[in-house]
């Protein structure tokens, strides 16, 4: 029974992966057709989790991209910055300072929501440039396993340095929101809060402004030419160093900011936050095909999309493995990602 | 004397006597506590697990991480099959100076080996489609599966009601002793170390060094492949099976993911591709984390978890290759292999 051969899928394999898609299909559609309500709100659900996951993935995605690390750390990037929001909202007040009341009270807290942003990717952006420069600079010589390892380190670092007690301990902490959620019901029965709209919009001119960095300055196009062939860029006159430090301080920006999103959106936080959402991520950056940046974007989508209607409609506890399911599916049918293209072998 | 067992000398299985006897010596006369005890069988159990890891990573260059996910499948298995069948199989035997109990333990041999070949069987299965996918992208889909058989397992009471899925499984017969874990772990040193200056052995690492040019070799790399995984993973359904046995005990969550770089960590922190440096590497490991526990004062130890890392991080830069990269010691070197005749025209 051949599941694969040379060329990719066998009959065998593309038959049972034409049966499992099909299953699911079934499944949502009997979903649909039973309460279409609820299936929009579904869908709307996934799209605020799969932007926040697009975020964080596309930390993942142009980090692989630029040095070939899978940054096991980048997860938990996303906790500081959720952390440092509460610390801002919290105990600094900051979205409650004077100087935003020339907004008026709704507007106000929403300023200082992004104030808080704001400053959550500044800090993550240079702790992520400090652990580059400290953990995985000195190693990009050595082999690839190496830093990988020291990725993990760095993730069990800051992880368990924060679970002590004089920092963040290691209990679960309700996250104050910054501004009282609103729900709108345009339809009977489907749910949409102020929350869904600032992450959805939030998220997009995000994506939209790196889309920017990456294609329109100078600086992209540098980040562009290392990822394609970092000795030549070197000769080219790029400095490599700081480029590569740019692309981790861009990835970890984002990371913070979903971080700050997602403790609205899912008001409590742990210190050990950061990893289910960050491995979820780095998935679906791999979905996408891993060092391209729409495909981090789509692959978020999609696993956010995946990961809701699974436990909506299959099954709640099984969910991850659902997801991680459809990812090794997608993966055997397609091993380069849906935009990934196979690195060439020299021969 | 002269002669090998098993390949190899018999220096080697004396020595190995003479360690399991002072240990066992050690153990028996209660000159340790239970718990250090179990934590020196439970480094045993890790190292072969390890031993695993370092085939299919270290000497066949495939970036696995679903080695855990195999340990937890031999786990599972075994302590399903103990849980069944030992309370039904009794045979006592009576040695003068003290007995045991001989269906027990084929009870126990049994389940161990039935983990370890699903655990062969399940990753030959899922590596037919998946060993073909390059480096990374292997790695990526071995972790879905680690991560699919924890929550399978999570959910594992709707099918084995005894399994009790989330909370644990209790009720499996207390069998690993420091004999057994001993045992197996020298056997598994053995057959490893026979399996790597093999003719098979060199393929892997032939397809580790450079897989386009082994195939230009003639070898085939994919049988090459699927054989370091399969073993491999006996390798860790085997050490599932031994734990399982060790602490009596099985929940869903020592078999997350996260744990799963405990593993990778020994494996690269000893040498990626060194018998020895995996060996060394455990043991060091366990000593480092039951080690900080006792040293650090009380209240605490949660800054294991923090010291761990910076040591972790510490070690990768300052040798990036592992403390043994490269490198065996004493019977695990390379076998001299014999010199060649010189060639009649040489001389001349």
């Amino acid at each position: 029974m051949k599941l694969t051969d040379e060329k990719g899928l066998g009959t065998v394999g593309r038959v049972i992966i034409i049966a499992l898609a099909a299953g699911f299909a079934y499944v949502l559609i009997r979903g649909l057709i039973a309460n279409p309500v609820l299936f929009l709100q579904q869908i709307i659900n996934g799209f605020q989790l799969g932007f926040v996951y697009a975020l964080i993935a596309l930390g993942y995605t142009m980090v692989y991209g630029i040095v070939r690390l899978i940054n096991f750390a980048h997860g938990d990037i996303f906790m500081i910055g959720a952390f440092t929001s509460y610390f801002m909202i919290s105990y600094w007040g900051v979205t409650k300072l004077k100087v935003l009341d020339v907004f008026g009270p709704t507007l106000g807290p929403i300023v200082g929501t992004g104030l808080v942003i704001l400053i959550a990717m500044v800090v993550c952006a240079s702790m992520a440039v400090v652990i580059e420069r400290v953990a995985y600079k000195p190693l990009r010589a050595a082999p690839r396993i190496s830093a990988l390892i020291t990725a993990i380190g760095v993730s069990f670092f800051l992880e368990y340095f924060a679970a002590l007690d004089f920092v963040f301990t290691s209990n679960y902490i309700i996250y104050e929101r910054p501004f009282p959620v609103t729900v709108w019901h345009p339809i009977p029965g489907l749910s949409i809060s102020n929350i869904m709209i600032i992450i959805v919009l939030t998220s997009i001119v995000f994506l939209l402004l790196l889309q920017y960095i990456v294609h329109y300055t100078k600086l992209g196009k540098a980040m562009r030419a290392t990822s394609y062939d970092k000795p030549t860029s070197r000769l080219m006159g790029i400095d490599v160093d700081t480029v590569i430090s740019f692309t981790f301080a861009l990835g970890a920006a984002l990371a913070g900011a979903g971080g700050v999103l997602y403790a609205i959106a899912y008001p409590q936080l742990i210190v050990f936050m950061g990893i289910m959402p960050g491995l979820k991520a780095f998935v679906a950056a791999v979905l996408g095909g891993i060092g391209s940046i729409p495909g981090a974007f789509v692959g978020s989508l999609i696993m956010g999309q995946a990961e809701v209607m699974s436990a909506g409609y299959i099954s709640t506890t099984m969910r991850d493995a659902i997801a991680f399911a459809i990812l090794i599916l997608v993966l055997i049918a397609r091993p380069t990602g849906i935009f990934g293209e196979p690195e060439g072998q020299k021969v | 004397m002269k002669g090998k067992l098993l390949g190899q000398p018999w220096k080697f299985w004396l020595g190995a006597l003479i360690v399991y006897a002072v240990v066992q010596f050690i153990f028996s006369r209660g000159l340790v506590t239970d718990y250090i005890q179990t934590i020196v069988q439970y480094a045993c159990v890790i190292a072969v697990a390890a031993l695993g890891l370092n085939l299919i990573y270290g000497f066949t260059g495939q970036f696995s991480l679903g080695q855990w996910g195999f340990y937890a499948i031999g786990a599972y298995t075994s302590a399903e099959i103990s849980y069944n069948l030992a309370p039904r199989v009794s045979v006592p035997v009576d040695l003068g100076f003290g007995g045991f109990d001989l269906g027990q333990y084929l009870v126990f041999l049994l389940a161990i080996f039935a983990g370890a070949c699903l655990a062969a069987v399940i990753s030959y299965l899922f590596g037919l489609p998946v060993l073909k996918m390059g480096g990374d992208y292997f790695g990526i889909a071995t972790l879905g599966f680690t991560i699919v058989v924890k929550v399978l397992l999570d959910n594992s009471d709707q099918v084995f009601r005894e399994m009790k899925g989330a909370r644990g499984m209790v009720g499996i017969p207390q069998l690993t002793t420091w004999f057994w874990a001993f045992l197996f772990l020298v056997l598994a040193l053995v057959i490893m170390r026979n399996l790597i200056y093999s003719t098979t052995g060199r393929a892997m690492v032939s397809v580790r060094e450079d897989e386009v040019a082994a195939k230009a070799m003639g070898i085939d790399t994919v049988r090459y492949k699927t054989m370091a995984f399969v073993i491999g993973s006996f390798y860790a359904g085997l050490a599932g099976g031994l734990y399982a046995h060790l602490y009596a005990f099985l929940h869903p969550s020592t078999f997350n993911f996260v744990k799963s770089f405990d593993l990778w960590i020994i494996v690269v922190f000893g040498g990626v591709g060194s018998i020895t440096g995996t060996i060394i590497a455990t043991f060091g490991w366990a000593t480092l984390l039951e080690g900080l526990r006792i040293v650090l004062p009380s209240g605490t130890e949660t800054w294991r978890f923090v010291i761990y890392p910076i040591a972790l991080i510490l070690i990768m830069l300052l040798r990036p290759q592992g403390l043994f990269g490269g490198l065996e010691i004493g019977f695990l070197k390379p076998p001299k292999w014999p010199r060649r005749q010189k060639s009649v025209t040489a001389e001349n």
